[in-house]
């Protein structure tokens, strides 16, 4: 085990171009990153598109732990802690429905579906007991940016939308890429598990060095033009947007190519009833840009991944435990561009995708491989010498460079030394 | 109607088939076994249950006849890092069943049990399989084979040999 001494210094361990390998293995590390990340900061839990209907309910998680998102009668989205205020059993064991209510099968306590107690059983054995201290609980704080539900367990700390600070530019142009202008998540996501720490995944994510050489074999075979975006010769760039977040930009790439629909590797001819709704929305002349521009490639810290046309919701389990859910994005409005993007999110992601089967090994031949202890970092420098600021002051460089690593690695290291 | 003798005639090649598919799979004869596909096939490995909508819902695997073959390609790179080494395999193929013909096609189905033995760990895959094999110039092939696995509601370890 790579262990350290407690307590660690965390500046001894974050540099600015280098951190220690201890913090991918060191299970006091993971307990540190749950109590000042995981239960403090804004997650990503689930959209609101997954409980449409009055009374719908899914089962998601924050970490390791199990939250029911539901939609009251009123329409109200609620995050409710999977935990009966009685004796700690799971109210909630499947993984979605519509329900009022949530009886625990221990001693059927029954909750409505936004957490209060409405009756136990044999009510004469609770002489008084006031009912309303026994509401399940509610995680603090909940609020939502274009249809994604983020909460936190910090009872007060920065808004969501200081949270998201820069990046929520990125969901709004997220978007855009539907006609109508929301995101639906209903494809059902697959659930890929990785024996690695989730900070390998983070980082992955938006780590543009990696795709030549990982992904070589599917770009090889598939006439992909994906390739291309992340070679040397590559105009796209990396950006972070400080507060944890990062993204590959790769509009300079599509804009280059100057062709509609080019990013998602199709044409504007083969999606005409797409195209049609796009500028029927937007004028001919801003749909033709959002559809050059594409969709982002952003990670939202710590846990929400757009990449184009799928998401990834990143869930640590235990040091080397994470599993990534993903699924295909769907636009509203777009039936036929959302068959492809369901098509290629099957192909390409998940335990038997063509890129992810690949990154998954990484992540995994990382993980063990830091269990050797020397030379004890890993080495984040790529580019910092060419790093430079776009327009508003954003911090960007080369769609190889790892100037997103330093940006969540930045943020990071602010979390875990807040008091 | 077929007698008696056909009808265990034609469980014994059945069976060979499956035999068969199960050795090229463990020892990773990527072509021979794409060779089995009808050029009409269906692959499909299902999620979060067994009847699902395809055509709706996430699949961990949902491949027409062309991805099969990009599905081999891939493999065949020697690129494809996560079966660089290739993961050590035996399976074992049990409680066939012929469940209907019509016409060239025959339903078929069984259970399998997979030993992998990868860098990552050792990992047991259980599923049932559906096929429909058709009768082609006097020989087997597959035109679809779903792989229900029995914890394919659960998240999975990655997934990369041939199942």
């Amino acid at each position: 085990m790579n262990m350290l001494a407690r307590p660690p210094s965390w500046g001894d361990l974050i540099r600015p171009d280098r951190v220690h390998g201890s913090l991918y293995s060191d299970p006091a590390v993971f307990e540190a990153e749950l109590q000042k990340i995981w239960y403090r900061t804004w997650v990503y839990v689930g959209h609101e598109s997954e409980v449409s209907k009055p009374n719908d309910y899914v089962v998601k998680s924050i970490g390791p732990q199990s939250i029911i998102m539901t939609r009251d009668g009123d329409g109200a989205v609620h995050l409710l802690l999977n935990r009966c205020s009685h004796r700690g059993n799971h109210v909630c064991s499947f993984e979605k429905g519509n329900a009022r209510s949530f009886t625990c099968p221990f001693h059927s306590w029954t909750f409505a579906n936004d957490g209060r107690l409405m009756n136990y059983a044999f009510p004469d054995g609770y002489d008084g007991q006031e009912r309303s201290d026994l509401a399940l609980a509610r995680v603090p704080r909940v609020d939502s940016y274009r249809g994604f539900v983020f909460a936190s367990f910090a009872s007060d700390g920065p808004s969501l939308k200081q949270h998201l600070g820069g990046a929520a530019e990125t969901i709004d142009r997220l978007v855009r890429t539907s006609p109508e202008g929301e995101v639906e998540v209903t494809a059902g996501f697959l659930k890929h598990r990785v024996k690695a720490n989730w900070k390998f995944v983070l980082e992955n994510e938006t780590d543009g060095y990696h795709p030549a050489f990982v992904h070589q074999s599917i770009f090889n075979v598939a006439e992909s033009g994906i390739g291309g975006l992340y070679g040397s010769k590559s105009t796209a760039v990396t950006r972070d947007y400080g507060g944890g977040h990062t993204e590959i930009d790769l509009r300079p790439e599509f804009r280059k190519r100057d062709q509609p629909m080019s990013w998602f590797g199709t044409t504007a001819e083969k999606l005409p009833d797409y195209v049609a709704r796009m500028e029927a929305s937007y004028g001919k002349e801003a749909a033709r840009e959002i559809m050059i521009d594409g969709s982002p490639h952003v990670m939202i810290f710590p846990n929400l991944f757009i990449a184009e046309i799928q998401m990834f919701v990143i869930q640590p389990l235990a040091v080397d435990d994470t599993v990534q859910h993903v699924t295909a994005l769907q636009f509203k409005g777009a039936p036929d561009l959302n068959r492809r993007l369901r098509q290629q999110t099957m192909g390409s992601v998940g335990p038997a995708g063509f890129l992810l089967a690949d990154d998954s090994e990484m992540y995994e031949r990382s993980h063990r491989g830091v269990h050797a202890l020397k030379p004890e970092w890993i080495y984040l420098g790529r580019g910092m010498h060419r790093e430079g600021r776009d327009d508003l002051g954003f911090t960007v460089g080369h769609a190889t460079d790892e100037v997103p690593s330093r940006g969540i690695w930045r943020h990071y290291r602010s979390l875990m030394e807040a008091p | 109607m077929l007698t008696r003798t056909d009808s265990r005639s034609l469980l014994e090649a059945v069976q060979a088939f499956l035999f068969k598919e199960a050795r090229l799979q463990d020892e990773h004869q990527y072509k021979a076994w794409e060779e089995l596909w009808t050029d009409d096939a269906i692959y499909w490995v299902p999620a979060n249950g067994d009847n699902i909508d395809p055509e709706r819902e996430m699949s961990i695997i949902y491949d027409n006849r062309s991805r099969i073959a990009l599905r081999v390609k891939q493999l065949m790179t020697g690129k494809h890092f996560t079966q660089s080494p290739q993961s050590r395999l035996r399976r074992i193929v049990s409680n066939i069943e012929v469940m209907g013909e019509a016409g060239d096609d025959i339903a078929v189905a069984s259970n399998s049990m997979i030993f992998e033995s990868s860098l990552r760990d050792d990992t047991i895959w259980a599923a049932h399989n559906e096929y429909r094999l058709r009768r082609v110039d006097g020989a087997l092939r597959m035109a679809y084979k779903k792989v229900t696995l029995v914890n394919n509601d659960k998240a999975l370890y990655t997934l990369s040999f041939l199942v």
